[in-house]
C-alpha cells in the first residue's frame, strides 16, 4: 500500500462551459521516505498538483489519499514550501517558525517549543538571523527559513514548490546541497516541484515528467539510480545522469510538440492600412484610419 | 550642511513670506475690509500670548478653544474608528456584504457635514443638554468614517493569497487568521484610512460648531464674525490649519511605531 496516491486525478478551472482542464488522469504513488521529483513546463499544472496533494484545493475527479486517508483540507502533516517563501514580513524568522509550531505541537510547552524552533533554525545553518525579519534576508535565505518551518511541523510529508524557482544559479546550487543533506538527516517523504531536470536528478530517488499542458498527465516514473552522496561535479561525467537527463529532456520535447502539432488557429487580420502618422489626420485629412476594404482605386507603378 | 539648511529652512520662510505680502497687498488694494498682518497680529496678541487664559465663555486664549475642539474630535474620531474598521473588515471579506452594502456607502459619502449636523440635532433632540454635542460627534463620525472603511477594505482584499494559504496550510483558525495574519497584513492601508478619516474629522469639528455655536475654534470664529472683529477670523484659521498639521504628524509617528509593512 504506497504512502500517497494520487488516483485518476483530474482537474480544470472555468465555469462549465468555457473549462480548461489542466490536469487531466494523474496517477502517483509513493513509499515512505522516497524523494520524488516532479518536471514540468512553466503553467503545466505542477503548482494545481502540489495543492491537490497538500489539500489546498479539491480534485474534480480521482481521489488524493495520504496512508489511506482521503486529504481534504490542508494540514501541518503535509508541509508546504512555497515558491514565494510566504513569509509572514511583520515576524522575525524565530517567530515565523515559532507560529508553525504552535500550531503543530499545541501541547508542548513553551520551554519545548523555543528549543524546537533553535534546533530547526541552526538545522538550516541559520542562528545568526533569528531575530531578523525577512525583509532583512536575502532570497536565499528566506527560503531557508521556509524550509525550516516546513520541517518544524515535523510533517508526514515534504512539499516544495518549485523552491528554489526565484533564486540564482548559484545560490540555487548552494541550496540543492542543504536540501539534499538535510533529506539524508531525517528522510523524510519528499514532492520536490521543479522546472529544471537536473535539479531533479540531482536531488531525487524518482523523477517524473509531467506533459506539457493543457490537460497534463504524469509521464513515466525514471529511476535514478546514482549513488548518494551525489558529487555536483562528478556527475557531469556520469554516464547515468546523462542517459536519465536525456530520456527526460526528449519526453518533455516530444510533448511540447506533440501539443503544438494538434493547435491550429485561424489569424484574423486587422482591417487596416498603414499611414503616416506625422500626418494630420483632419482637418482636411481623414478623421478615421483607412481600411482596406474602403480602398476603392489603387495605382501601382511597374518598372 | 549649508545646502541642507538652506533648502528645508530658508526656502519654506520664503514662502510664507509670499504668503504674509500677498495678505498685506490684498488687505491694502482690493480687500479693503481684510485685516491687514499687523492689525491681526495686535488683535490677536492677548489670544496667543496668554493662551490659556479664561476671561469668559467664548473670551478665552486660543489654545483653551483648540482643546474643546480636540475633546470633541478625539471622541468623535475614536467613534469612527470603531464603527468603520469592523464595516472595512466586513467589506472587504465578503463579496455579499459588499454587493449589499457598497451602494448605500458611495450615497452616503458625498454628503457633506453641513448636511448631516441637522440630522443630527433631530436624532438628539430628546437628549435635553447635551443634543448638540451628540449630535456634533454622530457628524463626525459619520463624515470621517469613510476613509477608514474604504481603505480597510482595499487592505484586505489586497492581502496576498500566499500568506492566507500558510494560514491554511498551518491550520489557523478564523480567528487567528484574523488576529495574527489578516490585521498585520491590512495594518498599513488602515493607517492610511486613519489619516484621512483624523483629517476630516477636524474638518468637520470646526463646521459642527460654527452651526451650534459651542465653544471652541470653530464657535470662536463665528462668533468673532457676527461681532465684525475680523482680525480673530484669520487668527482661527492659521490655528485651524496648525492644529491639523499636527494631527497629521501625530498619526504620521504613531504609524511608524506600528509597521508591518
Amino acid at each position: 500500500m504506497p504512502f500517497l496516491a494520487l488516483q485518476g486525478v483530474s482537474k480544470g478551472f472555468g465555469p462549465t462551459n468555457q473549462r480548461t482542464e489542466v490536469l487531466h488522469d494523474v496517477h502517483l504513488s509513493l513509499e515512505k521516505g522516497e524523494f520524488v521529483a516532479i518536471v514540468g513546463y512553466s503553467g503545466a499544472g505542477k503548482t494545481t498538483l502540489l495543492n491537490l496533494i497538500a489539500g489546498l484545493s479539491r480534485p474534480d475527479s480521482g481521489t488524493v489519499t495520504l496512508n489511506d486517508l482521503e486529504i481534504t483540507s490542508p494540514g501541518p502533516d503535509r508541509g508546504v514550501v512555497f515558491q514565494n517563501y510566504s513569509l509572514l514580513p511583520w515576524l522575525t524568522v524565530a517567530e515565523n517558525i515559532r507560529l508553525a509550531v504552535d500550531q503543530a505541537f499545541p501541547n508542548w510547552s513553551a520551554a519545548r517549543k523555543e528549543q524546537h524552533v533553535e534546533q530547526h533554525i541552526s538545522k538550516v545553518n541559520l542562528l545568526p538571523a533569528r531575530d531578523r525579519k525577512p525583509a532583512q534576508l536575502s532570497g536565499g535565505m528566506r527560503q531557508r527559513v521556509s524550509l525550516a518551518r516546513a520541517l518544524a511541523m515535523d510533517p508526514q510529508i515534504l512539499l516544495l514548490d518549485e523552491p528554489l524557482g526565484a533564486l540564482d544559479a548559484l545560490t540555487r546550487a548552494t541550496l540543492q546541497d542543504e536540501i539534499s543533506r538535510i533529506w539524508q538527516e531525517n528522510q523524510k517523504t519528499v514532492v520536490l516541484i521543479t522546472n529544471d531536470p537536473d535539479e531533479g536528478i540531482y536531488l531525487a530517488d524518482r523523477i517524473i515528467p509531467l506533459t506539457a499542458g493543457p490537460r497534463a498527465t504524469l509521464g513515466p516514473s525514471i529511476p535514478v539510480e546514482i549513488p548518494r552522496p551525489r558529487d555536483r561535479r562528478a556527475l557531469n561525467h556520469d554516464p547515468h545522469f546523462k542517459a536519465i537527463r536525456r530520456q527526460v529532456f526528449d519526453f518533455m520535447l516530444a510533448s511540447r510538440s506533440a501539443n503544438r502539432v494538434a493547435i491550429t488557429r485561424k489569424l484574423v487580420l486587422p482591417d487596416l492600412e498603414p499611414e503616416d502618422l506625422e500626418q494630420p489626420r483632419y482637418p482636411l485629412g481623414r478623421r478615421t484610419p483607412l481600411r482596406r476594404h474602403e480602398i476603392k482605386r489603387e495605382t501601382v507603378e511597374l518598372p | 550642511m549649508k545646502r541642507f539648511r538652506f533648502d528645508s529652512l530658508i526656502l519654506p520662510l520664503i514662502g510664507f513670506a509670499l504668503v504674509v505680502a500677498a495678505w498685506y497687498l490684498s488687505s491694502s488694494t482690493w480687500a479693503k475690509e481684510l485685516p491687514s498682518p499687523s492689525k491681526t497680529w495686535e488683535a490677536s496678541r492677548d489670544y496667543v500670548l496668554k493662551p490659556f487664559e479664561k476671561r469668559g465663555e467664548m473670551d478665552q486664549g486660543i489654545l483653551r478653544f483648540t482643546w474643546y475642539s480636540l475633546q470633541l474630535v478625539a471622541k468623535g474620531y475614536f467613534l469612527a474608528l470603531v464603527i468603520g474598521t469592523p464595516i472595512g473588515f466586513l467589506l472587504g471579506l465578503s463579496a455579499t456584504f459588499t454587493r449589499i452594502f457598497d451602494p448605500i456607502i458611495q450615497i452616503l459619502r458625498p454628503v457633506s457635514p453641513l448636511a448631516w449636523l441637522p440630522l443630527g440635532l433631530v436624532l438628539f433632540m430628546g437628549a435635553g443638554k447635551s443634543a448638540s454635542e451628540l449630535g456634533a460627534l454622530f457628524t463626525i463620525a459619520i463624515c470621517s468614517m469613510w476613509p477608514t472603511v474604504l481603505n480597510t477594505a482595499v487592505g484586505v482584499r489586497a492581502v496576498p493569497q500566499d500568506y492566507l494559504n500558510v494560514a491554511r496550510v498551518l491550520k489557523l483558525s478564523r480567528s487567528k487568521t484574523l488576529f495574527k495574519v489578516l490585521i498585520p497584513a491590512t495594518l498599513p492601508y488602515m493607517f492610511t484610512g486613519f489619516r484621512l478619516s483624523l483629517g476630516i474629522a477636524w474638518l468637520v469639528i470646526v463646521a459642527a460648531e460654527m452651526l451650534t455655536g459651542r465653544p471652541g475654534v470653530g464657535g470662536f470664529l463665528w462668533q468673532e464674525y457676527n461681532a465684525l472683529v475680523y482680525e480673530h477670523i484669520i487668527l482661527c484659521i492659521l490655528t485651524i490649519g496648525f492644529v491639523g498639521f499636527g494631527l497629521d504628524r501625530l498619526m504620521s509617528l504613531i504609524e511608524g511605531r506600528f509597521k508591518t509593512g
